[in-house]
């Protein structure tokens, strides 16, 4: 759809950071990661598919706000020490940081779609995508999703165990 | 009037005919049906004590902890011990167990959990694949069917502890075991974290989970909390507990604090290798922590169980 090609047009290059493992240390990679590019000049987003666990609202002090819609779609939180970094995460959307996001499979994936097509990114080099442990429905979803933007790859995290 | 989406009528209501919404509510729509939930019922009425493993959030020591426990709970023969794994994507009880490349049977009476000792048997879905690196791909229906299978067709014959482990997160294999297992009853929840902020967040959304879907809440055991060094014997806070740890997420939420459990290169070792910890360190902090928190939920099991039959 247009909406689609919209919204993910501007962006140079798609990161996904997986690892199948939980508590490695993706969120806080695809953090880390995305800070230091900004460091260096790029223009950065983050996108945080981990609907159970979204960790990286707090890794960016921002789990308090909320997001907004305009004509293209939602509004991105802007992050980062000059609010350059651009957020989205089911975070935003839960009533209380303590609700649990009980979803199965259907729900989770049709969030995922939206997050996808109708976040409001505009121009970026980077859009980093945090994604859960596990290689199931966010996974599934989000590569089908991202497909027709040809990611530019997948960083794998690991501990040595 | 909408039903609500999370109803076991979602999606199914003469309300939800024309909303937009129908599909997904009908596809994600609660619940086992009755005849189903009944054929559960006979098959796990041999099984005395359920505990299931949580946490919300991955990499705290889910899996560690539900081998030791069911290590630990095996150390008395007399005692017949279950370990099931439902965590379809990373299962890693085979590893830990020391069971991999170990194959499923089947019998007349149902497929046969693999045996670590007699009193001591496995299941996961790690036992079915061909090489312990096939990746399982599947979406939550198809994970649900497993779990179903697994409760329906495994031949665990009397169990005084049926132990599941889970992947993080609250989704469908939480969601599907609670349903499940309604069909039995489950003695309770312990629930597993480390020390930092950035689990406990998750840590209280898997709270939460239980006391939507009323499970009760055994305790929550802090992993990794604090590393002794062996050589200077210095104390050092590897995740420092900046909100207060688990100790205060606990008495903020009324629950309670099972253990701390130190940080010990034994634990990842022993894993590795699928010897159990408990056996391979017996002198360890870690070790004792185990045990108390393990003999604290044999108690709290153990209540529950004379509780019910007073009321019997």
């Amino acid at each position: 759809t247009l909406a689609e090609r919209t919204n993910l047009a501007g962006v140079q290059h798609i990161l996904l950071v997986l690892s199948g493992k939980g508590g490695v240390g993706k969120s806080t990679i695809s953090t880390e990661l995305a800070l230091a590019l900004r460091s260096t000049g790029k223009r950065v987003g983050i996108l945080d598919v981990d609907l159970c666990g979204p960790s990286i609202p707090r890794m960016l002090r921002v789990q308090d706000s909320a997001v907004h819609q305009c004509d293209s779609g939602w509004v991105p939180v802007f992050v980062g020490q000059d609010k350059a970094i651009a957020l989205m995460s089911i975070g935003f959307l839960l009533e209380r940081p303590d609700d649990a996001v009980v979803w199965r499979g259907p729900k989770k994936n049709a969030l995922i779609k939206q997050f996808i097509t109708d976040v409001a990114w505009g121009d970026l080099d980077f859009l980093i995508v945090d994604t859960p442990p596990g290689t199931s429905d966010e996974h599934i979803s989000t590569v089908e999703a991202l497909r027709p933007h040809k990611p530019l790859g997948a960083i794998l995290v690991t501990t040595p165990q | 009037e909408c039903p609500g989406t999370g109803s076991a009528q979602a999606g199914r209501a003469a309300a939800c005919q024309g909303c937009p919404n129908q599909g997904l509510c009908a596809a994600g729509a609660a619940g086992p049906d009755p005849a189903e939930v009944a054929e559960l019922r006979a098959r796990l009425r041999a099984v005395r004590h359920t505990v299931l493993v949580l946490s919300g959030k991955g990499g705290v020591g889910k899996s560690t902890f539900s081998a030791l426990l069911a290590h630990g709970l095996a150390a008395d023969e007399s005692k017949q011990v279950a370990l099931l794994d439902i965590d379809i994507c990373g299962p890693s009880i085979p590893k830990m167990m020391g069971l991999e490349g170990e194959q499923v049977h089947q019998s007349g009476s149902g497929w046969s959990p693999v045996y670590v000792e007699e009193n001591l048997g496995v299941m996961s879905v790690g036992f079915l694949l061909s090489s312990p690196d096939d990746a399982v791909i599947w979406r939550g229906p198809k994970k649900n069917g497993l779990i179903k299978q697994f409760l329906r067709d495994v031949d665990w014959g009397e169990v005084d502890y049926l132990i599941v482990d889970t992947p993080p997160g609250t989704s469908d294999e939480h969601l599907s075991i609670v349903q499940y297992l309604s069909a039995t009853h489950i003695d309770g929840a312990v629930i597993v974290t480390t020390p930092q902020e950035v689990s406990l967040q998750d840590v209280r959304k898997e709270i939460n989970f239980c006391r939507k879907v009323k499970l009760p809440i055994i305790g929550v055991v802090e992993n990794m909390s604090g590393f002794v060094c062996p050589k200077c014997k210095n104390e050092s806070q590897i995740f420092p507990p900046t909100t207060g740890g688990a100790e205060k997420m606990c008495q903020n939420l009324n629950v309670s604090l099972l253990g701390k459990v130190p940080l010990d290169p034994q634990i990842g070792k022993s894993c590795d290798r699928g010897q159990s910890f408990l056996a391979e360190a017996p002198e360890s902090p870690a070790t004792l922590s185990y045990r108390n928190i393990i003999q604290r939920i044999q108690e709290y099991c153990e209540q529950h169980h004379f509780q019910e039959e007073k009321i019997m």
